[in-house]
């Protein structure tokens, strides 16, 4: 087991006029390697769920568990569980800030205490998992598209060599194939290191196609927490709090409600395609 | 006539050095020709570091082009003094609400163009109310903007920007920050302002889902236009939009597969309902 959320609440600015309650007593259990998917409508806490996670917030009440120790608790190093607990916000580019791609991704790990050479073998081990090339070390990261750039900041994250990792939108602003880039290559990570990861998106379809469990947020509470397939078959309770299923599921449902005899689950192209296969025939023209 | 018309615009970035001197120049694009007319809806697709949002830049003169000429409604974009013309006649919004919004209270926020433009004080607020009305935040206009989520602060801004009466709105990535019913909302306004009040739309989009609406499509490369046609017609490449970094719709992509199957599907279905349709026509039920 490496995070358990106990009765975890989140108040912004208790006690005064203006205060919100933005997490209502989460419980949540996330185990070692795990593809998590958070999905929910702007302002519904997922935003405050994950900070809690890395310690950057500290909860109103309740207690967040790193392999079984107390975060908020008075001898344990949160300075280590930032980098054990790796979060890449939105739009992670706007902090790029060093002269050049490589210093930037060594400033995590040097901040950590390494030394200057093991920090620039953490950068270079980095970005070569988030597939920059070489050439590009000693350029000036504004000088990289959209896709890469976000690749770098992506990469400084891993260099501190988190546990977890936990991602806020990675694709938002991208064209589709740096979409299909970014995620494929966390999920490639994901195989070779074993690594949890925690995806925080607004695109269904991307969340159905990569992750293995999806927790649905709404005003602060968790509302499920199952597989895509059986979270993707409340599409209409989803739709009633911002969210939606992904395209294919909706079109799966419209073959079905024409009589077509279907299973209506899929989630991806693929798994649509299949099942179409298996249960159309083609024959006449 | 037509509300914009490009003809071989091409524009460079400039680069300077710590002291102020050119150091090199990069061509965002090159050789452009574009054509739209009064009411269309324009979807603009290509990826990132395609050039579409400096030709979006130059459709309201925040740029203008370094060779060529692009006219707004016939007004040249490169006359100084024809600047706030073109910005009344096309106005802009842009990917994140936040960095848009400035108002305290929703109805001062959407009031702030016309109020910048002269405009007498009842008039205003009459331009406020129907703008408002026109986007579905009209119950909100008390609100505090920051109270609101990111499809309603979206609403917000294009209210802001049809409170100043253009004949075009051009806007840059609307949705990429929203979740799937903001972005559901932020469609819907677009598609009713287009269709109702004539407005012509230009929308710069990844999401191919939301350029099936559109009368016609360009799509981005390296600064040129690459592709256009209707939805249908650019939808139907889908190799092509592939090796463009780009994608089709969902449904297309579902199609397409199954065409690669067997199935007898027509190239370009970009809805739903064509293709439970085609299904029936050219399957039977085993």
């Amino acid at each position: 087991m490496s995070i358990a959320v106990k009765h975890v609440n989140h108040i912004y600015g208790k006690d005064t006029k203006l205060s919100v309650q933005a997490l209502v007593d989460i419980d949540l259990e996330i185990t070692d390697g795990e593809f998590i998917g958070i999905i929910g409508h702007t302002g519904s806490g997922k935003s405050t769920l994950i900070q809690e996670l890395n310690g950057l917030l500290k909860p109103s009440s309740g207690v967040v568990f790193y392999n079984g120790e107390d975060i908020s608790g008075k001898s344990f190093d949160r300075k280590k569980l930032h980098s054990k607990v790796g979060l890449v916000f939105q739009y992670p580019e706007h902090q790029l800030f060093e002269v050049d791609v490589l210093s930037d991704v060594a400033f995590g790990p040097k901040n950590l205490g390494l030394s200057k050479d093991e920090a620039k073998e953490r950068a270079k081990e980095a970005l070569k998992k988030v597939g920059i090339p070489e050439e590009y070390y000693n350029q000036s990261p504004f000088d990289l598209s959209g896709g890469e750039k976000r690749r770098v900041a992506i990469a400084g994250v891993l260099a501190m060599q988190p546990e977890v990792l936990i991602l806020d939108e990675p694709t938002a602003g991208l064209d589709p194939k740096g979409r299909d880039e970014i995620l494929d290559q966390v999920k490639k990570l994901k195989e070779d290191t074993k690594m949890t990861v925690i995806l925080v998106s607004h695109s269904m379809e991307d969340i159905a196609k990569y992750v293995d469990r999806i927790i649905v947020m709404n005003k602060g509470n968790i509302v499920y927490d199952d597989v895509p397939k059986k979270i993707f078959e409340n599409y209409k309770e989803l739709e009633e709090i911002g969210l939606s299923a992904p395209k294919v599921t909706y079109i799966m449902n419209h073959l079905a409600k024409e009589g077509f005899p279907v299973e209506t689950n899929a989630t991806t192209i693929k798994e649509a395609k299949e099942e179409i296969l298996k249960k159309i025939s083609k024959n006449r023209k | 006539m037509e509300i914009i018309k490009a003809e071989k615009i091409a524009y460079d970035y400039i680069k300077h050095d710590e002291e102020g001197n050119v150091e090199g120049k990069i061509r965002a694009i090159e050789e452009l020709d574009i054509s739209i007319k009064q009411g269309e809806f324009v979807a603009i697709l290509g990826h990132n570091g395609s050039g579409k949002s400096t030709l979006a830049k130059h459709m309201n003169a925040i740029l203008s082009p370094t060779e060529g000429t692009l006219w707004v409604d016939g007004k040249d974009t490169s006359e100084e003094e024809l600047i706030w013309d073109i910005r009344q006649t096309a106005g802009m919004v842009f990917q994140n609400p936040d960095n848009q919004i400035i108002g305290q209270v929703v109805e001062e926020d959407v009031g702030f163009g016309p109020e910048n433009m002269g405009v007498p004080t009842q008039e205003i607020w009459d331009r406020v109310e129907e703008s408002l009305k026109a986007v579905g935040m009209y119950e909100f206009r008390k609100h505090s903007p920051n109270k609101l989520s990111g499809g309603q602060k979206q609403r917000v801004s294009i209210a802001g920007v049809i409170a100043m009466h253009p004949k075009c709105i051009v806007l840059d990535e609307p949705t990429a920050m929203l979740d799937p019913v903001g972005r559901k909302e932020v469609i819907r306004v677009i598609r009713a302002l287009n269709q109702v009040e004539n407005v012509t739309i230009i929308l710069i989009t990844h999401y191919m889902d939301e350029a099936i609406y559109a009368d016609r499509i360009y799509v981005m490369d390296e600064g040129k236009i690459e592709l256009q046609g209707t939805p249908k017609e650019v939808f139907s490449q889908v190799e092509k939009l592939q090796s463009l970094r780009l994608d089709v719709p969902q449904v297309t992509l579902l199609a397409y597969e199954l065409k690669k199957e067997g199935f007898s599907i027509p190239d370009g279905i970009i809805f739903e309902k064509e293709f439970v349709e085609e299904l029936k026509k050219h399957s039977i039920l085993t």
